[in-house]
């Protein structure tokens, strides 16, 4: 809670965070943050000056579709919910993403590049 | 929820996004409080967490994507308010904008109607112009024989269909009785297709039917939409009725639509109530009757139909010598027919609105400059306050856009009544002006040269205004003698342009008003002041010698009318309807190809007199000249040169005339017969007891004017022939009217142009000046303090201005004398580099200089330097 983020997020992939937390089913915002900071053990805090721009972003490209429902507490929350197109660009995110960080390590492994 | 929703229903987004927050920051609170904390220390601990709730807040909105339009309506809002404190700017700003917007719009509605819309027809594209002798020459040389007619229809290829009228339209007249006073009824024979193929539906009842155009048919008659109007008051019933027609009973089959206005598509100026179907073999032996209209089949070119008619013509003509016609065929777009001759004037005209709107551009530059001075510390302190530039840009760029709507706004409907106050001229002799209007087109326009105004306008003041080193604009707005120099010399070059352009226009418009003068000027041949003229209605059953006795008669009476000086008649007049014959000198022998056209007029004794025609030589008809006695003619001089060079054509024998031989027993000055500007055409005149008058015109000269002389006359008319319709008297000077109207036109609107352009001149120099005045007040008051006379302030000031003028006036010298060399061909008897013109011009742009700097020079001279010293 006090420690603040240990890492910039690269553009882009919040969104492809949040995309995955709420594959799991309907979520609101702050269970968002909580989930991925609990999965990234504490390293990744989200502000909430971030998450919520990202996720209307996200529910206006019409990945996301909204309601309001009653949240564990017992008051009304926000809840977010994967449509089909987010499922998609979810998956194919991933996907990309994978590619993207295979190339990266590749490149980083290269034996001759070595600082040495 | 899309973009529109979004937009539309931001306080429902707005609600949520707080509640949606609001329940975040509890949630955490409630965690903090189970983790251990006190309430207030958790409250405490999640609002440093979560920071500016209205940053999130703002971020949350902009992902909206509606943001923009939310600003933009901040900076209207923000730009009306402004606008609205600084009254005396806007007022002067949109009215500026109006003007030349208006014009803009009014004259593209112009140059839409008569140059680029189609022609109200269906398949207009494909409609041509089919002409006889290469297009050239009086109506009777441009006509077809009905035989020809026929022929080429049935050899042509290239065309889906063709049709034709009579412009002949003293022989479509026709009478109409039995409906109140008897009256003349301006008609057109049509050939039996004309209204299908021009794709005309009738408004009423049905067009006509192909046994109505055959010998012996059933009389049928369409009426124009305007005549139904004003005769039956737009009664249906009318349909299907018969109406009397030259003592004929005629069907009523149909009413022509509004938008059918054959006058103004084929003949400007021309009226027609009534259509009848012209039945071919009845004038199948009167020589060139028929004007021919062509539709091209599909993908056929009006070359390709050239080409063909250039095979085919020659040879129909061939085979049918009986003929005597061997001119070739001219085809052009029925569009080009219709208005190619007034492309170039409709073009200069386009062009000096378009300089107008460069004037007014520059003018309300030089207003944002001076505005820009005067707030120069407004937006010094916005930037301060973390304005962004590009908002700055953005705010300014808002306030011209909103200035030009306002003046695009105020600008369409001073366009609008201008527009439809030309469509109601009908005496002006201009193409399809009747249906100008401010249409879709004309609101893209206006939209557009809004746009391309506003960004010419504000691109220099936004530029300047929020490039500036802030600090400088603070600094510079204040003491100084020499202050905003830089500011200055932008403006003044701003004047100069402005000065330049109007000097273009101005000089323009003289060469052209100098060219309308000239031809006000001309020599007409005849004296238009104090004659008219009135449609007279005789019978005669055809018989010259009883014709001869009718008009003699006629003519005795209406001259003793006290006040009437002269009265004659004639079937046609000058400048009005035509007619021409063949006229040669007998013995002489002529090239093959000579064309040996005469304009022929049939008239009485005392008609030259009537019309103020000047004998030259020999004599005038008398009524001793009869059917029986030698038949004689009057020609005018450019006959005589043409048939008779270097002889005496008096006593000559002429042939082509008539049956056979003719002898001149005199000659007259030419009489301009088809327009103002061109040299008259060989003429014959023919006494009407030996010739066949299409109708009769009677001309009086009278001193006094027409309404004091209608009812005696026409009660005389009346006296011998009871079915003497009623129609009114046309003024002789209207013929001329008409005949130079088109130039008129273009005169007063080029006119009017250049004078707008001097004053928005003048204000742009008094502008520049006057603020110059004002920003130099304290060192003009340090001056006067120091000795400087009253007259030596004002002479710095008004030496000042004149530079300014006199630099302008050169650069636009130099441009005038381009552009009119560009519009020579619009100029009558007058040079491009008339020097006359072009020094009254000077004078006129360097007096309105002075005027325009003598204001401020004397409110220099009257500072009082202990309060100019004290102001600051």
């Amino acid at each position: 809670m006090v420690t603040a983020s240990k890492f910039d997020l690269p553009q882009g992939t919040l969104d492809l965070l949040i995309l995955r937390v709420v594959a799991l089913g309907p979520i609101h915002g702050y269970a968002i943050a909580q989930r991925i900071q609990q999965i990234s053990r504490n390293a990744l805090q989200v502000q909430q000056g971030s998450l919520y721009p990202a996720l209307h972003r996200l529910q206006y490209k019409k990945f996301l579709a909204a309601k309001w429902a009653e949240s564990e507490t017992g008051r009304d929350a926000k809840f977010y919910e994967l449509t089909a197109k987010g499922r998609a660009q979810l998956k194919s995110e991933t996907e990309s993403w994978a590619r993207l960080t295979e190339l990266v390590a590749l490149i980083l492994q290269d034996p001759e590049g070595e600082l040495s | 929820m899309n973009w529109w929703g979004r937009l539309l229903r931001s306080d429902r987004l707005e609600q949520e996004l707080d509640q949606e927050l609001r329940f975040h920051f509890e949630q955490q609170v409630a965690d903090n409080v189970r983790a251990g904390m006190t309430e207030p220390q958790a409250r405490r601990a999640v609002r440093l967490v979560f920071g500016g709730l209205n940053q999130v807040k703002e971020d949350c909105r902009e992902s909206r994507g509606t943001m923009w339009v939310t600003s933009v309506a901040q900076d209207i809002r923000f730009t009306l308010r402004t606008l609205r404190r600084d009254r005396a700017f806007t007022i002067v700003a949109v009215l500026i904008l109006a003007l030349g917007i208006g014009a803009n719009i009014a004259v593209f509605s112009v140059v839409d109607t008569i140059l680029l819309r189609p022609l109200p027809f269906l398949d207009a594209q494909r409609l041509v112009w089919i002409a006889g002798n290469s297009g050239t020459g009086a109506l009777s040389d441009t006509t077809f024989r009905v035989d020809a007619y026929e022929e080429i229809q049935r050899q042509s290829q290239s065309f889906t269909e063709m049709t034709a009228y009579v412009p002949f339209f003293a022989t479509s007249d026709a009478k109409l009785t039995g409906l109140g006073e008897p009256r003349v009824l301006p008609g057109v024979w049509v050939a039996g297709n004309f209204f299908h193929m021009l794709g005309v539906r009738p408004q009423l009842g049905r067009l006509f039917t192909p046994e109505e155009s055959v010998k012996g048919g059933r009389p049928a008659v369409l009426l124009s939409h305007s005549f139904w109007q004003r005769q039956f008051a737009g009664n249906p019933a009318i349909v299907g009725q018969a109406i009397t027609l030259d003592n004929h009973p005629v069907t009523v089959v149909g009413v022509l639509p509004a938008g059918f206005d054959f006058g103004g598509v084929f003949h400007p100026g021309v009226k027609a109530d009534i259509f009848t179907p012209v039945v071919m073999d009845n004038i199948r032996n009167w020589g060139h009757m028929l004007s021919i209209i062509g539709l091209l089949k599909p993908g056929v070119t009006v070359a390709q139909a050239q080409a063909e008619a250039d095979v085919v013509y020659p040879q129909i003509i061939a085979a049918h010598p009986e003929w005597m016609t061997d001119l070739a065929v001219k085809i052009t777009g029925l569009k080009d027919h219709v208005s190619g001759t007034l492309r170039r004037s409709l073009i200069v005209l386009w062009c000096a609105v378009g300089l107008i709107l460069l004037i007014v551009c520059a003018n309300l530059s030089n207003l944002l400059l001076a505005r820009a001075a005067a707030r120069g510390k407004e937006f010094a302190m916005r930037s301060a306050l973390g304005a962004k530039r590009s908002r700055l840009i953005r705010q300014l760029l808002t306030e011209s856009l909103v200035l030009s709507s306002l003046g695009a706004a105020l600008g369409l409907t001073i366009a609008y009544a201008i527009t439809s106050y030309l469509a109601h001229q009908g005496s002006i002799a201009l193409p399809l002006l009747s249906s100008a209007r401010v249409d879709a087109s004309a609101l893209v326009w206006t939209l557009l040269i809004a746009c391309i105004a506003t960004l010419f306008f504000a691109i220099v003041p936004t530029l300047r205004m929020s490039r500036g080193n802030l600090q400088d604009s603070l600094k510079d707005s204040g003491h100084g003698a020499s202050a905003g120099r830089k500011h200055e010399r932008m403006r003044a070059a701003l004047v100069i342009s402005e000065i330049a352009l109007a000097c273009v226009l101005l000089v323009g418009a003289g060469l052209l008003l100098r060219s309308f003068l000239r031809v006000l000027d001309v020599d007409l041949g005849f004296e238009p002041s104090h004659a008219s003229a009135i449609k007279v209605d005789f019978n005669d059953d055809g018989k010259p010698a009883r014709r001869g006795a009718i008009l003699k008669e006629m003519l005795r009476r209406v001259s003793a009318i006290p006040g009437i000086e002269a009265a004659g008649i004639s079937d046609k007049l000058p400048l009005d309807r035509n007619r021409s014959w063949e006229l040669r000198a007998k013995g002489r022998s002529y090239p093959k190809d000579a064309n040996q056209d005469a304009f022929v007029y049939i008239v009485t004794p005392g008609y030259l007199d009537a019309m103020g025609m000047h004998l030259r030589s020999g004599r005038d008809f008398n009524w001793a000249d009869t059917p029986t006695s030698q038949p004689v003619i009057l020609i005018n001089e450019a006959a005589a040169r043409r048939d008779w060079p270097g002889q005496d054509p008096l006593g000559r024998e002429a042939e082509g005339i008539g049956d056979g031989v003719t002898r001149v027993v005199g000659v007259i000055s030419d009489v301009h017969d088809s327009s103002v500007e061109e040299a008259a055409n060989p003429e014959v005149f023919v006494p009407v007891t030996q010739g066949s008058p299409e109708g009769g015109e009677l001309v009086l000269r009278s001193k006094l004017p027409p309404g004091a002389l209608a009812g005696s006359v026409m009660s005389t008319l009346r006296s011998m022939n009871p079915g003497q319709p009623a129609t009114e008297f046309r003024p002789i000077q209207q013929l001329v009217d008409h005949a130079v109207s088109p130039r008129r036109f273009f005169v007063l609107l080029v006119g009017v142009f250049a004078g707008l352009g001097l004053l928005l001149a003048s204000l742009g120099i008094y502008g520049v000046i006057s603020y110059s005045v004002t920003q130099q007040t304290q060192e003009i008051g340090i001056r006067m303090a120091l000795g400087a006379t009253q007259a030596r302030v004002q002479l710095r000031v008004i030496s000042k201005t004149l530079k300014l003028a006199l630099i302008g006036i050169a650069v636009g010298v130099v441009a005038s004398f381009g552009i009119a060399a560009l519009i020579s061909s619009l100029l009558f008897a007058t040079a491009p580099t008339d020097p006359l013109t072009f020094a009254c011009m000077i004078l006129l742009l360097v007096t309105v200089a002075l005027i325009a700097g003598y204001l401020p020079a004397r409110r220099a001279s009257r500072i009082d330097p202990i309060v100019a010293l004290r102001c600051n």
